[in-house]
């Protein structure tokens, strides 16, 4: 027997990976794409007689810009939040010992075993006026009103974060695994304390980890459209509902296009700039 | 030209791999919203004509129309969507002609039911069920009883947080052109601005934009008044006989959703007799029962207990007065300017 050349081995193994990539996200980005240069037909579907630049140039509206803005803050609060819930979660995890480790990290992910959608609603059960914590509150005399909790941006940044932070744990657990014990030591040695440690140190030398958790929550939060609609009652308009309103209700798939595109433009840019960063910490890290 | 053919079929591609149903001659592929003909259908069916029936469901008109224009229509035989969906998907070229000599059940209709705006004498749509968009609320709770739209749209210091509004842009629409007078079809641009303007302003008062909980929410507590589909108050009122539905005096919209069949049908002799099955007596009385929706099936709402039609009064709407309601149709070109102002006011603060 003879065996394969490295190359070979290692183009057939990546070949599944490749082809499921390609076909259900080269192709119909390249769909999405090509779909922004014609006209939407009278009744929806597609006029391929009538090419066009307008759905750009309406992308561009200021309208839908305030709606890409105010998504862009929403999913910064919720990253923001992520990142200050997760990171100490993860710090804690890898100072526990090491047989509860695993435990910890399993309890993280634990959520992800119950769907998505029933997860929100639970939300919805805790969080309504005549809800769980509402009555909680009122049995106990410490609110006489139902606090508003529900249908508001705070309750769609709370369903966001409390998806989400798991991702925050993983990135930033994996980061803090793999850093050195030493670093930190030889800067106690050298009679940094605590804190100082942490930021001079752990810190930035962790800073991929949380670049990526923070681009996981960002990325997911920016496109959500479930929870905007079902604990925001549908009275915030994100991105990722502004799409689906108009492949859907307004039957408008160029335009829709358009803005999916502009999205994905964003996102990629956001990725750009966090690979830049990374790529910036190592050489850092190596000089 | 082989650019479309390319994305068409690429696009169809991913439509029928999304909606996992495959075109088999032999049997006929069914979309409908869950719950919305009896669960034994299939059953029913294959026993009094031989014929398989595979059911798909769709959540919303939305989401089937996505499917059906991408495919072409290809993979279904039989839709079950709202009027304007059918209007649309007819002037797509979409749909299959009803040929009424294979539906001899059409009779167990209503006179009415061929008089409908978007397809007068069924060319390609047939009702199934038909009601009134209103105001469904609380009669224990509110101050004062609702009789126009601007008891939602300018609401009462005692309703502010406890109203919601249809999310389905044609519907929430619909309320501002029917308290302005207009026709619940407008697109002109200084009317859509009107309208946005006074919807913004309801939008701050407004507990949350609802489609599919709303009843309960009354139920709850939680809202005092909403605007409501009359079948969908009826679930309200089921658990608490102190919810009332009222068509505002401004008037309502004349909803009705539809069975159409599609052009792409291998199948369309059996499409036809599976319409025909779905209009017997039985079906139409079993839509009454459970959905609490009137249906234009006249054989079907005779054969219902008269002590649910004082129960549920909206059920007894007579069909002439239910024809005096303006449908919603589709905007056509007007959708573009139409679903912008619907943008704005979502986007709205």
């Amino acid at each position: 027997m003879t065996s394969m050349s490295p190359r070979l081995a290692s183009g057939l193994l990546m070949a599944p990976g490749l082809l499921w990539l390609g076909l259900l996200m080269v192709v119909p980005c390249l769909l999405v794409f090509v779909l922004i240069f014609f006209e939407r037909g009278t009744y929806g579907g597609i006029d391929w007689t009538a090419t066009t630049f307008d759905n750009l140039a309406r992308a561009f509206d200021p309208l839908y810009l305030s709606i890409f803005f105010d998504s862009g803050r929403i999913a910064f609060l919720a990253t923001a939040v992520a990142l200050l819930i997760g990171y100490p979660a993860a710090y804690a995890i890898t100072k526990a010992p090491a047989h509860r480790q695993t435990a910890l990290l399993f309890l993280a992910i634990l959520p992800f075993w119950t769907n998505y959608l029933i997860r929100t609603y639970a939300w919805i059960v805790l969080l309504n006026p005549a809800g769980l914590i509402n009555n909680l509150l009122a049995a106990t005399g410490l609110s006489s009103a139902p606090l508003p909790l529900l249908y508001n941006e705070f309750a769609v940044v709370l369903g966001l974060v409390y998806n989400y932070t798991p991702f925050v744990v993983l990135a930033v657990y994996s980061a803090l695994q793999r850093l050195d014990p030493a670093y930190a030591e030889a800067s106690r040695d050298l009679g940094a304390n605590a804190a100082t440690t942490f930021f001079r140190i752990t810190l930035p030398l962790t800073a991929s980890g949380v670049a990526a958790g923070a681009v996981f929550v960002f990325v997911l939060s920016i496109g959500n459209f479930v929870t905007p609609n079902l604990l925001g009652g549908r009275k915030f308009q994100m991105v990722g509902n502004l799409i689906y309103d108009q492949f859907l209700s307004a039957r408008d798939w160029p335009f829709g296009a358009a803005l999916s595109a502009l999205l994905i433009a964003i996102m990629m840019v956001l990725l750009f700039a966090q690979s830049l960063a990374a790529r910036r910490a190592r050489g850092e890290h190596h000089a | 030209m082989k650019l479309k053919a390319f994305a068409t079929a690429a696009i169809a591609a991913v439509a029928i791999a999304a909606s996992a149903t495959a075109a088999l001659a032999e049997k006929l592929v069914i979309s409908n919203w869950d719950g919305y003909m009896p669960k034994d259908m299939a059953e029913k069916f294959k026993a009094a004509t031989g014929i398989d029936l595979e059911i798909a469901v769709h959540a919303t008109n939305e989401e089937i129309m996505g499917k059906v224009t991408a495919s072409g229509g290809e993979g279904f035989d039989v839709l079950f969507v709202s009027s304007p969906f059918a209007e649309a998907l007819n002037k797509l070229g979409l749909l299959a002609p009803i040929d009424h000599a294979k539906v001899p059940n059409l009779a167990n209709l209503y006179p009415e039911a061929t008089k409908l705006q978007h397809d007068p004498g069924n060319a390609y749509s047939v009702p199934y069920t038909w009601g009134t968009t209103g105001l469904c609320y609380r009669s224990d709770k509110v101050k004062a009883e609702p009789t126009s739209w601007n008891a939602l749209l300018k609401p009462a210091d005692d309703l502010k947080g406890k109203i919601t509004m249809l999310a389905t842009d044609r519907w929430l629409m619909a309320a501002g052109f029917l308290a302005e007078g207009l026709s619940v079809n407008t697109a002109d641009q200084a009317s859509l601005d009107k309208v946005r303007d006074r919807l913004i302003d309801t939008k701050r008062q407004l507990l949350a934009y609802d489609d599919t909980t709303f009843f309960s929410k009354l139920v709850s507590g939680e809202a005092l008044l909403v605007q409501a589909w009359d079948g969908w108050c009826n679930y309200g009122i089921a658990e608490n006989p102190a919810i009332k539905y009222v068509i505002p005096q401004e008037g309502s919209d004349l909803w009705v959703d539809t069975i159409v069949i599609t052009k792409a049908s291998k199948n369309p002799e059996a499409a036809h007799k599976f319409i025909d099955f779905v209009l017997n007596a039985d079906n139409g009385k079993w839509v009454v029962e459970n959905i609490m929706y009137k249906t234009p099936n006249k054989a079907g709402m005779d054969l219902v207990d008269k002590a649910m039609l004082e129960k549920y009064p909206n059920m007894a709407i007579a069909p002439a007065d239910l024809l005096k309601y303006e449908q919603l149709r589709d905007l056509g070109g007007g959708m573009k300017a139409f679903s912008k102002t619907v943008s704005e006011i979502m986007a709205a603060k």
